[in-house]
């Protein structure tokens, strides 16, 4: 089960999560969403549907945006996962996490670990993103409240504070 | 300034997941709990134990909890909690599912304290239906309707002044100054001799104070807090990942469980062939229960293995079989005769005979799921002496309580419910028979109770699980008056009633007629002197419920498309038109107006736009929507939206906001694309491949604005809803002069010549 004490035996699989070594001794079939969720306790990437539609289960895999529920845990093996919880590289929250504060741009909430961490992604690659852009980029994250007005809001708004923070846009998606 | 909420501690330490090595933790651990092990340079991922007291045995905060006080006297004490650290705590009686009571029902509270809004907390409640009840629902705690503002309004009025008198009694003791010269400001009490203090420092001394049975509410003219913009009491938690849902619940030996129900509604059990799933590792055990098979293993992955390895046989002979064409089939059989009578004003018969230009339309409206992005869960543990703890995103905790105490034989105050954040519900989570409570009581009833279970849904059993929005079926004929306006109107519905059979149906049955589904047309505010109204029940064993906006998500589309289509029919300008027929009727007008002068309502649009408008009431809250669509072909993009809201006191103008754009959002997703339909009993939607959202892509430019009032406030969940359907289908029809009547769109008819 679970994470190994210190040395990898054989027949676990090993990744980073946030910046720590993880050890799981499970098939690699189990999706990484099940191992985050119920055996390290991260409870910021959600279950939305199991099947990668809607992006509730967000976390970026080197830097690049993956749908936990699907990600199988043999494919995580010996790969940089940042969830939601390791985003922030000092106490206190990111500057996207800022952003979507600022912008109110929370009704259930659910929905946002994969707004946040695709917001993050999208600013690391393209640091001023068009509307158009935005809006493409965050279509395969579903929200169900609504909330679409204030979670775009809040992906230009954290464009400006990226923006007007160097140290902040060279941090996205790295770890802590 | 962001206050950093506590939301309710649930109970004391747990382990995290099924897996001993990571240590026992509260909550889950924060990122700078793990920083501190990395940096030690352990292998093994850990967690720092926090400190964790359920609110029975502390107050939030720390301090101390005031006595409770029975009667319909101000109960500061029940809602408001002052620590010594500051902090004021308002007990939250109403599920927050992101319409953000945790964040308006505080203001209140700290609008009449005068405290400051980074010192206020909150709690969810618990299932206390004596002092926890919904003042709109009677006996009953519970949230729905959009009633959780307008029935706490008065009553958290009062414990907030009654508080602040309290504080105040407690300076005068302390100061021996008279209460009159006695000032509060962000928090602070004040005398002009200099004189000060924290709410913190004079909690304990103001707890001991006689409760005023009398106290003064403040003149809205004074309002500090309310009507301005300031953070969400949530927002830290929901974008940090410390936020937690009821299905980030975990209890220490937890087993999960998931059912397999039937395919078909109406199915029961015939045979359960267990052996397989059975033989899955991590599978502990397989029970049946009333609402079908559920397989409780030590996580989810090996409970969804075990699942698909049953082999059930069910007994489909009181099953629904039908497909969704003999379905409709049915109900436009059905609506060949007259219904039971929801409303007869004149004689609308004798007048559409007599009539010159009478308008015919049918509008078919589909079965919708809620769709809430965190599937419905619930964990149950049973403690040593014999009482329950449920938690979950519980939306009718009175129902839930007596549901799942009869269902695990034990009296209700031997259940305790503690509410937790829920991923969305639009109605879905509060069902007249708590039903997924009384599954999760029933698995645990099956086991010998050692281990706590978490019942949880995949998607697939959240879209094929029914409580859906029933499918309905309109017919209306309307007849033009010569002289201006409409002369009559026939308006016959057919559609299922979800009250029948429940304990809402005395109170929501008017006259043989289920009142929420002919919500919207029976009461139509436009003056028809000839109305008819009536409805056929179609029952089946389809399950279906209450689904954002109830039975508005269709009778708005249908007559405000009826509107439309009349005016057109006069020659009329559709805003002019409607404002001749709403007389005794000055909000709508009001909301109309101001959303029409914002859009520009009338402008000459280039060929391909339209521009339409629709204003409907619901929870007693007025909206109208103008929606410019761009229209190419077959495809048709919605531009922009400009809402005007009329809510009464605007509490919260950016909670308003969010929520008039999100009704709209939510009713678009569905007039756009959603339906469920049946082949042979069997559902043919499964997730969100087959079910799709609204998408960022598909979310129109949004402007709200919001009539200035000095009305009672009124709620915003569910009202921006209604009108979001026909505004856009009659910017359709401005665009192309063709008729979306029907949800959803079906835009390729508008390729037909």
């Amino acid at each position: 089960m679970a994470p190994t004490s210190t040395a990898p035996e054989s027949g676990t699989i090993t990744l980073e999560v946030n910046g720590t070594a993880v050890a799981f001794a499970r098939p690699g079939t189990v999706a990484l969403l099940d191992l985050l969720r119920n055996d390290l306790g991260l409870n910021g990437a959600k279950y939305g549907c199991g099947l990668g539609q809607c992006g509730a289960c967000t976390v970026l895999v080197d830097g690049v945006p993956a749908r936990a529920c699907i990600l199988p845990l043999a494919v995580a093996r010996g790969r940089r996962v940042t969830t939601l919880e390791g985003l922030a590289s000092a106490p206190g929250l990111h500057p996207v996490q800022q952003a979507f504060v600022d912008a109110q741009a929370a009704q259930c909430g659910y929905c946002l670990n994969g707004m946040i961490l695709t917001t993050v992604a999208l600013l690391a690659r393209n640091p001023s993103p068009g509307e158009a852009e935005i809006r493409r980029e965050l279509s395969g994250n579903l929200c169900r409240c609504g909330t679409h007005v204030e979670i775009l809001k809040a992906v230009r708004r954290a464009a400006e504070l990226m923006g007007s923070s160097g140290d902040a846009g060279a941090d996205a998606g790295r770890r802590p | 300034m962001y206050s950093k909420t506590q939301s309710a501690p649930i109970g004391a330490s747990a382990p995290i997941g099924e897996s001993a090595p990571i240590g026992t933790a509260e909550t889950a651990p924060s990122r700078r709990d793990i920083l501190k092990l990395s940096a030690a340079g352990a292998l093994v991922l850990g967690v720092v134990l926090r400190g964790g007291k359920s609110f029975a045995e502390e107050a939030p905060g720390g301090g101390k909890a005031l006595l409770a006080v029975p009667g319909d006297t101000p109960r500061p004490n029940a809602f408001v909690h002052i620590a010594a650290d500051d902090t004021v705590t308002v007990i939250v009686k109403h599920l927050d599912k992101g319409q953000g009571v945790t964040t308006g029902l505080p203001t209140i509270v700290a609008e009449e304290l005068d405290a400051d809004w980074s010192q206020m907390r909150f709690a969810f409640a618990p299932a206390d239906a004596q002092l926890y009840n919904n003042l709109a629902f009677g006996p009953v705690q519970g949230t729905g309707g959009s009633t959780s503002v307008a029935n706490s309004w008065n009553q958290l009025r009062k414990a907030g002044a009654a508080a602040r008198a309290m504080l105040i009694a407690a300076a005068v003791d302390a100061w021996k100054v008279p209460a009159t010269e006695v000032t509060i400001e962000k928090g602070v009490l004040r005398h002009k001799s200099g004189k000060s203090a924290r709410f913190g420092e004079l909690a304990e001394a103001a707890a001991r104070q006689p409760v005023p049975m009398d106290v003064h509410t403040k003149d809205p003219k004074d309002f500090r807090l309310i009507g301005t913009s300031f953070h969400r009491i949530d927002h830290i938690e929901k974008t940090d990942g410390t936020a937690r849902y009821a299905l980030d619940i975990r209890r220490p030996g937890m087993l999960t469980a998931v059912m397999q129900r039937p395919e078909r509604f109406g199915a029961t059990v015939k045979s359960v062939d267990d052996a397989a799933a059975r033989a899955v590792k991590g599978v502990v055990d397989v029970v049946t229960v009333p609402q079908g098979v559920a397989v409780l293993a030590e996580n989810t992955w090996a409970a969804r293995q075990g699942r698909d390895a049953l082999k059930i046989a069910w007994d489909d002979s009181k099953a629904e079989m039908r497909s969704s064409a003999e379905m409709l089939a049915d109900y436009r059989s059905a609506a060949q005769s007259q219904g039971a009578l929801a409303l007869k004003s004149g004689d609308a018969e004798q007048a559409l005979k007599s009539s010159g230009k009478v308008v015919k339309a049918e509008f078919v409206f589909p079965y919708l799921a809620h769709a809430p992005m965190e599937p419905l869960n619930c964990t149950v543990e049973k403690a040593a002496d014999g009482s329950y703890d449920f938690y979950a995103g519980s939306q009718f905790q009175t129902i839930e309580q007596a549901v799942a105490a009869a269902t695990l034989g034990v009296t209700p105050d031997k259940v305790r419910i503690h509410t937790v954040w829920a991923g969305g519900s639009f109605g879905r989570r509060a069902t007249p028979n708590g039903d997924y409570f009384a599954e999760a009581a029933a698995i645990m009833a099956k086991t010998d109770g050692k281990r706590p279970v978490h019942l949880v849904y995949t998607r697939e059993d959240d879209i094929k699980g029914g409580r859906y929005r029933p499918m309905f079926f309109h017919a209306i004929e309307a007849a033009l008056d010569p002289k201006g306006g409409v002369a009559a109107w026939k308006h016959r519905l057919v559609g299922q009633s979800f009250m029948k059979g429940t304990a809402f149906e005395p109170v929501m049955f008017k006259g043989g007629v289920d009142s929420t589904a002919v919500e919207g047309v029976a009461d139509m505010p436009y003056a028809v002197p000839n109305l008819l109204v009536d409805w056929h029940d179609a029952p089946s064993p389809v399950s279906t419920l209450w689904w954002r906006s109830v039975g508005h998500s269709h009778t708005a589309q249908a007559v405000e498309v009826m509107i439309d289509d009349l005016a057109h029919a006069a020659g009329q300008d559709p805003v002019a038109f409607r404002i001749a027929m709403l007389k005794d009727h000055p909000r709508h007008v009001g909301v109309l107006k101001l959303a029409a002068e914002k859009a520009g309502f009338g402008e000459t649009l280039p060929a391909g736009r339209g521009r339409g408008i629709a204003v409907h009431e619901s929870f007693n809250t007025f909206v109208a929507m103008v929606a410019d669509v761009t229209v190419k072909g077959t495809a048709v993009k919605v531009d922009r939206l400009v809402i005007a809201v009329d809510c009464g006191i605007a509490i919260n103008p950016d909670i308003i906001r969010a929520q008039m754009s999100g009704g709209a959002g939510y009713g678009l997703g569905a007039a756009l694309r959603n339906k469920i339909t049946f082949d042979k009993g069997v559902v043919e939607q499964a997730n969100f491949d087959s079910y799709e959202p609204l998408r960022m892509s598909d979310m129109p430019v949004v402007e709200v604005h919001i009539v200035p009032s000095q009305e009672p406030p009124t709620g915003v969940g569910e009202p921006g809803v209604p009108p979001v359907a026909p505004a856009v289908s009659n910017a359709v029809f401005a665009a192309t002069g063709k008729r979306l009547r029907s949800l959803p769109f079906d835009f390729d008819s508008l390729g037909n010549a």
